[in-house]
């Protein structure tokens, strides 16, 4: 974290002037289970995205396409109200299985 | 309008991540959804509260949009002040853009100590959208109970023991005082029904005047429920007709789902641990009549409706 | 070019106001601010001033929009009395902290229990510690004088602080006198335009008001506070100054009467200050050497200022028109005492005053200035000047 500001230097009133700057502080660190997704199954209806208490499910031209693993602090919520149950949750500890680092993998890929 | 997931996903969403809220929590779920809902440029306020504290926890705002917080109980006297200097900087063409005015309360800071200043921002006529996030206790401070506490659910400060089988009474009815207030929209929502939650939101802005939405939201901390459960149990206060989906409209009521089957109340108690009390045998008188005031309830909403009350 | 008018205090206030013109009023009525607020009320009604006016629930609702406002960009003013600023004073401390700088007219009136609707000031006391600056009056030309130049001091980019203008309930607030107005655009000109630097309407560059904010940064958003209060010194007596230029009254930190050789000199705050002013002709008249400091500026308070000012005296009777229940006696006192510590040899003695509008009369005042010259007074703990055994 970058060094503390003194009164100087600091905004009156305790004003915030960066709005969303608390992206830059990372919740990731919060998680016990990680989500993973299985593109194969997943049907990019975008629940996950919609309901993501944290804003970390990333979507590029209409498609999910894995987690912001920085801020993601592994509630579930995702995997619970999946409609074709692409996700799952793995504890942190034990890898990511095929993943890639947004934790997409592909369950049909190897058989 | 319908609201399409494809394009909504391609605006930026206006709360960032990087918050404190706990993993899981169902209230900034709603909060989000309000936010995305919005189409104009919106200026938002909030309560002291959890959604407040862990949203900007200084020096991080997870706010994209301009966001003011003042103190507990006046959210709404607050906005009615915000409101008011943008139609005098309007009127006097100071500013151009037309704005939207969303104000944020907790049940704590809603229905009970911000209960006059809602009032009172509400009778005066504002344009602000009020959305009442109700967790059903004073989460922030550790699940105190409030006015909006189902009766018997177990809150730090009104436990099960010998002699309490957690809260005593009933909670109020906000939504109904505030249709008393005879305001031109109110709804009662659920995030679990996103759909029904942000078309109220986009309808209640399209609309001058003062507009309230009272959205379940549900606290797995308070309610004790595992977290990634927070939509599911607010499905099932829906389903049991304990938190019925409907909206008013310049005074026409409307609902706006009716489960197939009504799901017995005993069923939504089954799923959190702070009523886990009610499921011993010696509780079922207790069980009973909660059944029956959601039933009495149930029917009196679906009158004044217009719906037919059967089976 | 001013206008001479026959006003209240409330109607001077409200006079200002209007000149003023600002853009959003949020209040609640009371007993005496209640005639203030009803004749800008008039304005508004009459479409003479552009004012968005926010009757409200409560006080605390008053305050609450107040500060709504002033965030979006507004400048703002409001006006109260007693029980009212009793209940706003949560987010009085609000206002002042986020920087706000709104303007509020407190008629000062004794606070309850027993319930009392005149004149003293404990109400404003109450909120010394608020980090609002304080300006007594002493006559309605003064709450004039002082409303306008509020506007002014509070916007000054080196204090950003709310001002409390403050008149004495009924004794001022409905005692018709004569005053000395300035045209409307010349208050206009003098009070020149709000345009805060990061207002929250402007949704293009969103900004967060109101953050929680812990043990790493709110002790720095304080000591900023502290200093912009300091700073305020300078910027009141600049204002002063220039509108001295302006109007032929300019104005200090407190007003001297007969002080520069004077040996007993009483301190006081508002109304009483007419008063001692004639005992003190009258004595001066009999060959006592005496004098009267009446104090303007208690908030930021000036402490070097006032020593210079009456720290050559014998002897100086602070009378407080608050108790502070400290057992010692009024909130003044103290503040003086500590303004002359090691820079005075003068004896100083607390006199409470008209609690709850009793009268001050000259035969009271004869009576302290006796007390000092006969070494009386008691520099340890107040007398209750007036009060039936």
């Amino acid at each position: 974290m970058a060094k503390e500001k003194g009164y100087k230097e600091l905004a009156i009133g305790g004003l915030i002037l960066e709005a969303g700057n608390a992206a830059a502080y990372k919740t990731g660190g919060w998680r016990t289970y990680r989500p993973l997704v299985d593109k194969d199954t997943c049907t990019n209806c975008l629940q996950c995205w919609l309901f993501c208490p944290d804003v970390c499910i990333d979507v590029e031209g209409g498609k999910m396409v894995g987690y912001d693993y920085d801020h993601c602090k592994g509630c579930g919520i995702c995997a619970t109200i999946c409609p074709v149950k692409a996700i799952k949750m793995v504890l942190e500890t034990e890898g990511s299985v095929d993943a890639d680092r947004k934790g997409c993998f592909h369950s049909k890929k190897k058989g | 309008m319908a609201i399409n997931l494809k394009e909504l996903s391609k605006k930026p969403i206006p709360i960032s991540p990087g918050h404190r809220a706990c993993a899981g929590c169902g209230s900034i779920i709603t909060i989000k959804l309000v936010l995305m809902a919005a189409e104009d440029p919106i200026v938002c306020a909030c309560a002291t509260g959890c959604m407040e504290v862990v949203t900007t926890i200084y020096p991080y705002t997870a706010w994209r949009v301009p966001f003011m917080h003042n103190a507990f109980e006046n959210a709404a006297a607050t906005m009615s002040g915000i409101e008011s200097a943008y139609r005098s900087l309007k009127k006097q063409g100071r500013i151009g853009k037309n704005i939207k005015f969303i104000a944020f309360g907790g049940d704590g800071g809603t229905y009970d100590i911000g209960l006059q200043s809602l009032s009172g921002a509400m009778e005066r006529g504002h344009d602000m959208l009020y959305v009442c996030y109700d967790n059903e206790a004073y989460m922030n401070t550790g699940i105190q109970r409030s006015g909006s506490t189902p009766m018997c659910a177990a809150t730090s400060t009104s436990p099960v023991g010998k002699a309490a089988q957690g809260k005593k009474q009933y909670p109020k009815d906000l939504t109904r005082i505030m249709a008393a207030h005879r305001i031109p929209y109110i709804a009662q929502a659920s995030p679990h029904r996103w759909l029904d939650l942000m078309t109220k939101v986009q309808k209640a802005l399209r609309i001058e005047g003062p507009k309230f939405i009272n959205a379940l939201s549900s606290c797995h901390r308070g309610w004790r429920v595992p977290m990634s459960n927070s939509l599911e149990v607010c499905r099932m206060a829906v389903e049991t007709c304990y938190w019925p989906l409907f909206e008013i409209e310049n005074g026409v009521w409307k609902l706006n789902y009716r489960p197939k089957t009504k799901v017995p109340i005993i069923e939504w108690f089954k799923t959190q641990k702070r009523f886990q009390h009610l499921l011993k045998p010696e509780n079922a008188p207790a069980v009973a009549e909660i059944q029956a005031d959601v039933d009495r309830r149930w029917s009196e909403l679906l009158q004044l409706c217009g719906e037919k009350i059967a089976p | 070019m001013q206008r001479i008018a026959a006003l209240t205090g409330n109607e001077a206030a409200a006079e200002a106001m209007r000149q003023i013109e600002p853009d959003v009023v949020a209040a609640y009525p009371i007993t005496p601010q209640t005639e203030l607020m009803q004749k800008f009320a008039q304005f508004v009604a009459d479409g003479i001033v552009k004012t968005e006016v926010v009757l409200v629930e409560s006080e605390h609702s008053a305050m609450s929009a107040c500060v709504g406002a002033c965030a979006a960009g507004a400048r703002v003013m409001t006006a109260t009395s007693s029980q009212g600023l009793a209940l706003m004073w949560e987010i009085v401390y609000i206002a002042a902290s986020t920087r706000l700088p709104i303007v509020m007219t407190v008629v000062n009136r004794a606070l309850s229990a027993p319930i009392n609707i005149h004149c003293d000031h404990s109400d404003s006391m109450g909120c010394r510690d608020s980090g609002w600056i304080q300006l007594y009056s002493e006559n309605p030309q003064e709450v004039y004088d002082n409303v306008v130049q509020a506007v002014r001091i509070a916007e000054h980019p080196d204090v950003l602080l709310p001002v409390m203008p403050t008149l004495d309930g009924f004794i001022i607030s409905h005692t018709l006198e004569r005053v000395e107005t300035l045209a409307d655009d010349a208050v206009k000109k003098f009070i020149g335009e709000w345009r805060p630097a990061y207002p929250l309407l402007d949704v293009d560059h969103p900004i967060t008001f109101g953050a929680l904010d812990l043990q790493d940064y709110y002790f720095e958003h304080k000591k900023q506070q502290a200093e912009a209060m300091t700073r305020a010194k300078e910027v009141i007596l600049a204002i002063g100054k220039e509108y001295g230029k302006l109007t032929g009254r300019g104005y200090g930190f407190f007003d001297e009467y007969r002080t520069d050789d004077a040996e007993y000199i009483i301190l006081c705050l508002g109304s009483a200050a007419g008063t001692v002013k004639s005992v003190v002709d009258e004595l001066r008249n009999r060959g006592r050497k005496v004098g009267v400091l009446k104090l303007r500026v208690f908030r930021p308070f000036p402490d070097g200022e006032l020593a210079r000012a009456i720290g050559h005296a014998r002897a100086i009777a602070v009378l407080d028109r608050a108790e502070g229940f400290n057992a010692v006696g009024g909130p003044l006192a103290p503040e003086v005492k500590s303004a002359l510590y090691k820079k005075s040899d003068a004896d100083v003695c607390n006199y409470v005053y008209g609690l709850g509008g009793r009268d001050l009369s000259p035969v009271m005042i004869r009576s302290v200035f006796d007390d000092l010259a006969e070494g009386r007074a008691d520099a340890r703990q107040a007398i209750h000047l007036g009060v039936r055994e």
